[in-house]
């Protein structure tokens, strides 16, 4: 079976670890937890490694509680000759992945941050944001 | 202490000319004050690299044999206005397809346009020419469908009626649905800010009563030397007072024009702007001499004492009703955070600031190494004291006919 790796962001009132449990219990899944990233200002990240039959059940478990689950097959990529480092992208960042260096306004990318959204990707004016496979 | 253009000039010529960019002035005039400052200093260099969607540009291909006067154009696709001479054609910059979807499918992404087709010739791309008429017998031709470039063409001259708005407005929506609008994606409820100029960086910014920039000004132009040709349309400079500060009106613009065969798609950047349509980010700077204290004083005017109205784009501006909320400064826009009725909204410039830094930088470096000497305006635009004022277009029932 083809494991999947998955990016989960959740709200810090999302408590975790029982999920993660269910996930193994009630879905069959074997899990790997690749990195867990809980701040407890922030939101909580968590990068995990799952394959099993019931998979898409699993995941569709989790959104049913509000967690945002990302499928890391996609990522966002820069054009770094195209941007011209206007930062409009910046404003509409739903995670500050892009985001403005102060102060000499450069427009950094944070790869870590983004949650491939899209929206930059649309919104950039000179395409500079690309979706890869 | 006045200096004068010939002065400035001369040394330039002998590299005695002290050239710094705006913002090394304002450390400069921190350091050791205005008056020094402003006896060192001959030349200040600005820049902006910004969205400007009145741009474009003229192009005259060369005849055909047999002749056509060319009625209507089409590069790459995208209309170009032919009502001029046989072979002249003038390719605007948020031209589109005929067959774009436009806003039919909502926010449309227009994904190529005039400003695209502006910069795929300066980067010596072929372009494809398609060209209709109805024939005469001095021009009898038709048809042609081919392939031009900028190296072939006879003439290619980027002509922007408005460019390098002196100031401008900090967007905000106030409605209750995203509206995507030529100052980007603002959501509702005030959620965020959009501004658009280089603030301290700012051409006009810097010369508010136009006392140095006129018709003949020589400046850096999409990466290439240009010309300040005229007034920009709706040129109405304004000097406001809010609260007792002296704040700069958005009215001044300016219309530019260069020879597009020495410029650079670096600084001429097709653009697709989500829901609104195409355009061309333009890259300008402008060298302003420091005649006397008083250039100095607003040649040093720093993000601080720069201020932006913020108008609502949600429902206030798409009606022509363009009244400021506030005023907030382009210190505070550029921290990333502004308070709007004790609200704090966060902001995203749409303007480059660190390619407008670049660009004063380059100017500054055409000065002192390559000879760019300064041109005293061979007529004055506008300033402040015209008080002019704008009109509108109304329906003839509005006007009660
Ligand atoms: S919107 Fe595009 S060009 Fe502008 S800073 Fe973001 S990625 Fe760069
Ligand atoms: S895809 Fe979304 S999260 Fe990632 S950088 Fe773009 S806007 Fe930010």
């Amino acid at each position: 079976m083809k494991s999947k790796m998955i990016v989960l962001r959740f709200d810090m009132d999302t408590s975790v670890k029982p999920v993660i449990y269910r996930l193994v219990k009630d879905y069959d899944l074997v899990v790997n937890i690749a990195q867990a990233n809980v701040n407890p200002q922030k939101r909580g990240k968590m990068v995990l490694e799952v394959s099993g039959e019931k998979c898409e059940e699993g995941l569709d478990y989790l959104r049913g509680l509000g967690v945002t689950v990302q499928s890391l097959d996609r990522e966002i990529r820069r054009d770094e000759d195209k941007c011209f480092m206007c930062g409009a992208c910046t404003g509409v960042c739903p995670t500050g992945a892009l985001y403005l260096r102060h102060p000499s306004m450069e427009v950094a990318f944070d790869e870590n941050n983004c949650i491939i959204c899209g929206l930059c990707v649309k919104l950039c004016p000179v395409k500079a944001m690309e979706v890869r496979l | 202490m006045e200096k004068t253009y010939e002065e400035i000039n001369e040394k330039i010529k002998s590299g005695k000319a002290v050239v710094v960019t705006a913002e090394e002035l304002i450390g400069l005039s921190e350091e050791k004050g205005l008056s020094r400052a402003a006896a060192e200093v001959d030349v200040v260099t600005t820049g902006t690299f910004a969205p400007m969607c009145s741009s474009g540009a003229f192009l005259s291909f060369g005849h055909t044999s047999p002749r056509i006067r060319m009625q209507k154009v089409w590069l790459n696709g995208v209309s170009a206005y032919a009502g001029i001479a046989a072979v002249d054609a003038y390719i605007g910059a948020t031209e589109v397809p005929d067959d774009d979807p436009l806003n039919k499918n909502y926010p449309g992404g227009f994904p190529y346009g005039g400003g695209h087709v502006i910069q795929d010739l300066v980067a010596g791309r072929p372009i494809k020419l398609k060209a209709l008429s109805y024939g005469t017998d001095c021009y009898p031709r038709k048809d042609i469908e081919t392939e031009i470039s900028l190296d072939e063409i006879n003439e290619a001259i980027l002509f922007n009626p408005r460019n390098a708005y002196q100031n401008y407005n900090c967007a905000v929506n106030l409605s209750d649905r995203t509206v995507y609008t030529y100052m980007g994606m603002l959501r509702p409820h005030m959620e965020n800010a959009n501004f658009s100029t280089s603030g301290q960086l700012s051409p006009l910014f810097k010369d508010p009563h136009l006392k140095a920039i006129g018709v003949g000004t020589k400046i850096f132009l999409g990466g290439g030397v240009g010309y300040v040709a005229w007034n920009g349309t709706q040129h109405s400079p304004s000097m406001l007072n809010i609260d007792g500060k002296e704040v700069c009106g958005s009215g001044g613009t300016l219309a530019l024009i260069g020879d597009l065969k020495q410029m650079s798609p670096k600084w001429l950047a097709g653009l697709s702007i989500l829901g609104y349509g195409a355009s061309l980010a333009v890259g300008v700077g402008v060298p302003i001499p420091i005649l006397n204290e008083e250039s100095a004083y607003y040649a040093a005017l720093k993000d601080e004492d720069l201020y932006a109205p913020v108008v609502n784009y949600g429902t206030d501006y798409p009606a022509r009703e363009g009244k400021a909320l506030c005023y907030v400064s382009y210190a505070d826009l550029k921290s990333g955070k502004i308070s709007v009725d004790d609200r704090e909204v966060r902001t995203a410039p749409l303007s480059s600031i660190p390619k407008a830094r670049e660009i004063a930088a380059t100017l500054k470096a055409w000065i002192l190494e390559s000879g760019f000497l300064l041109t005293k305006p061979v007529k004055s635009l506008a300033s402040p004291e015209d008080q002019i004022k704008l009109n509108f277009l109304n329906e003839n029932k509005e006007k009660g006919v």
